[in-house]
């Protein structure tokens, strides 16, 4: 293990020089761990995470990391990571599907208990039948706990988002944890170009009272005697205290916004503003219409991408913008209840130009083809499908 | 460590409550020798707090906070129960988090903090009831006394999920009408403290809270052995009076019939307790 300076967080994350490495998403993102100056990671296995735990295991191996551990399942995983990061240290998780679910309870609690924690989504099938291939309609499951949700296109994203995240999450103003998900496989499994940072920097150290609330370690008093007292007493001041605290995660979400523009762009990417018919997507499903874009170029049809980086926040008011003057919104997912477009239908006035769709599931690709069969239907074009018997 | 992890503002001293401004004066920290016979001098829990009038839970609570070695640098992690209702009225640093996860976040907090304070002593103590125990959080329980965490676990053992209204839970005896059990109970009462035997527990203690100076010289047991040698774990019997129907002052009475049958003192421990607790009695500690 090579010495690593500690930096600061800004010239990482925007200035320092990179080195392009072909490597998979999986190893992107350990590699991103360790250069985060992460304390502890807890891991369980399942198919297709385990690959990242297991990196990440080898790099506390190597001296990277103070502690990591096989938990007990993913429930007690992420409840230790909950304690972990009450105890000052800075924590790194990953799971995927039927993981991320039995994790939720204790996830879905990391907001309001103010863990700036960062966890990998890995994406898979939940739900019967079991299957271990790629599909992402477990993000539908995070949108609703509080937590700052990212989603990666590619390796690249990989990395980037997950190195920001543990700057994004431990500022004062957002303090909540971080999900960056990708599509299990396609990009886990695979590998990209990734610029990476040097392997012999890293992050300052988590400065735990540098915080809207104070480390469980008893140096300090803390703001209450019980910082995550429940709320039990059927008064209205219980009703409220519940409420406040509720109203103050989801604005520190909000607040994450201006960390999103600074360290990684801002929440989407547009290709061809000036399209007149838009596909929005986010993850693998943004490379395929990245694709597609480019297939609709070659036809003369003015198409445009709007990627979609981060779910929550969900960034209405750009994507507002960029879709007012177009004619018609196509939105290609990889999971079955099309999670993505019911977002960006509420988030536009006139919505029934938006296509739900394509959308593929259970493990199945999302072939450029069926994206541009929605993009010649915005067109009104009639294209004959020609049937090999 | 320090001792102002319970401090009033200066400012609004003279308005709050007397219970209140005892938590911070009438505090008996700093002092390894601390006991149950501080109680009638000092405050540990203040009497409004949200459990029943003669709940036995209150009473183990106040014999255990009185105990604990090292209150000034000791994090209780509780679960939902009745027993989460007292933590809001207590002056240590206290993690309410899940129901049935206790173990698995102390495991987090006890691990971060032995290396964030290499040369403190930061003791980290479980207390939940016997449904967050044994029941919902079994696996979390388990596995920490597995991975031989350096955490006291204490069970509230009232036999019955009190804080929803009376539920059968696994330490319920055979037999016993519940809700949720209208026939009676179909098996057993689980033998907890067998089992964290087993599960590699190197002090387990089972008890009523009928003697508050047998439960300190236990607590303070399981905590000395926690710190230097792995996980333990203590078994308290704390009946729920309001579901078994008994009346306010009738707890104490139902303590002591227990303490002659199902409840009869019962402590194991490992050589390398043995020696932690010896070493302990010549200091005075014990
Ligand atoms: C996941 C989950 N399931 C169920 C509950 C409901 N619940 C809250 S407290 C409780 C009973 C607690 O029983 P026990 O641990 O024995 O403590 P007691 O109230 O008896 O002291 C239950 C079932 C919950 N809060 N969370
Ligand atoms: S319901 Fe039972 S256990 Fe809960 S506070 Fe009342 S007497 Fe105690
Ligand atoms: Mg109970």
């Amino acid at each position: 293990m090579p010495e690593q300076k500690v930096v600061d967080a800004d010239w990482l994350l925007l200035e320092a020089p990179r080195e392009r490495k072909f490597i998979t998403g999986a190893q992107a993102m350990a590699e991103a761990v360790k250069r985060a100056n992460v304390d502890i990671a807890i891991a369980y296995p399942i198919t297709p995470q385990s690959e990242v735990m297991h990196l990440v295991g080898d790099i506390w191996a190597q001296g990277y990391l103070k502690d990591y551990y096989r938990a007990e399942e993913e429930y007690g995983a992420m409840s230790a990571i909950a304690g972990a990061v009450r105890g000052g240290a800075r924590a790194f998780s990953a799971t995927s599907g039927p993981g991320l679910l039995r994790g939720i309870e204790a996830i879905a609690s990391w907001p309001g208990h103010r863990i700036p924690a960062v966890l990998g989504v890995l994406t898979r099938v939940v739900n019967a039948p079991l299957s271990i291939q790629p599909d992402n309609v477990e993000i539908a499951y995070l949108l609703h706990c509080g937590m700052v949700v990212l989603h990666a296109e590619n390796q690249q994203d990989v990395f980037d988002f997950t190195l920001a995240s543990f700057v994004i999450s431990e500022k004062v103003d957002v303090y909540i944890p971080i999900a960056v998900c990708t599509e299990g496989f396609f990009v886990t499994h695979a590998k990209g170009y990734v610029n990476m940072t040097p392997e012999d920097m890293k992050l300052p150290p988590r400065d735990p009272y540098k915080a809207p609330v104070p480390p469980t370690d008893c140096e300090i008093p803390p703001a209450r005697i019980q910082r995550d007292a429940p709320v039990q007493k059927s008064n209205f001041m219980s009703y409220l205290i519940h409420a406040v605290w509720q109203q103050e995660v989801w604005a520190s979400n909000r607040r994450a916004m201006k960390y999103i523009y600074k360290y990684l762009g801002g929440p989407i990417e547009v290709v061809n503003p000036d399209a007149e018919v838009f596909i929005v997507a986010s993850g693998c499903a943004a490379a395929q219409g990245r694709e597609a874009v480019r297939y609709a170029q070659l036809e003369g049809l003015n198409v445009g991408l709007v990627k979609v980086k981060s779910i929550r926040p969900f960034p209405e008011r750009e994507i507002r913008e960029v879709l007012s003057k177009a004619k018609a919104v196509i939105v290609p997912e990889h999971n079955i209840v099309g999670w993505l477009a019911k977002e960006v239908k509420a988030s536009i006035p006139d919505n029934d130009k938006v296509i739900g769709g394509p959308r593929v599931y259970g493990g199945m690709t999302l072939p450029v083809e069926l994206i541009m069969e929605k993009v010649y239907e915005a067109f009104g074009i009639k294209k004959e499908k020609k049937v090999v018997v | 460590m320090s001792f102002k992890i319970y401090e009033i503002n200066e400012e609004l001293l003279d308005v709050m409550p007397q219970e209140i401004r005892d938590l911070q004066f009438k505090a008996t920290w700093g002092n390894p020798k601390r006991g149950v016979m501080d109680l009638p001098y000092s405050k540990e829990l203040i009497e409004e707090h949200s459990l029943c009038a003669g709940c036995p839970e209150s009473m183990a609570l106040r014999y255990i906070l009185a105990s604990l070695p090292n209150p000034e640098d000791t994090i209780i992690v509780n679960s939902t129960g009745c027993t989460s209702l007292v933590f809001p009225h207590i002056a240590l640093h206290t993690v309410h988090s899940l129901f049935g996860n206790q173990n698995a976040v102390a495991s987090g907090i006890k691990r971060v903090l032995e290396w964030r304070f290499p040369d403190k002593v930061k003791d980290v103590v479980v207390l939940a009831g016997d449904g967050a125990t044994v029941d919902i959080g079994l696996d979390c329980t388990l596995q920490s006394f597995f991975r031989q965490e350096k955490i006291t676990t204490i069970c509230f053992d009232n036999e019955v999920y009190a804080n929803t209204g009376g539920q059968e839970s696994g330490l319920t005896v055979k037999g016993h009408v519940f809700k949720m059990a209208p026939k009676g109970k179909q098996w057993d009462k689980v033998p907890f403290w067998q089992i964290a035997i087993d599960s590699g527990c190197h002090y387990v203690a089972r008890l009523t809270v009928s003697s508050p100076k047998r439960v300190e010289t236990v607590i303070k047991k399981a905590i000395y052995v926690a710190r230097e040698v792995g996980p333990t774990y203590v078994h308290l019997y704390t009946p729920c009076i309001l579901e078994i129907g008994l009346n306010s002052d009738d707890g104490l009475d139902e303590m002591r019939q227990r303490d002659k049958e199902r409840f009869a003192f019962f402590e194991y421990m490992t050589p390398q307790a043995e020696e932690v607790i010896n070493r302990k009695k010549e200091e005075g500690l014990l």
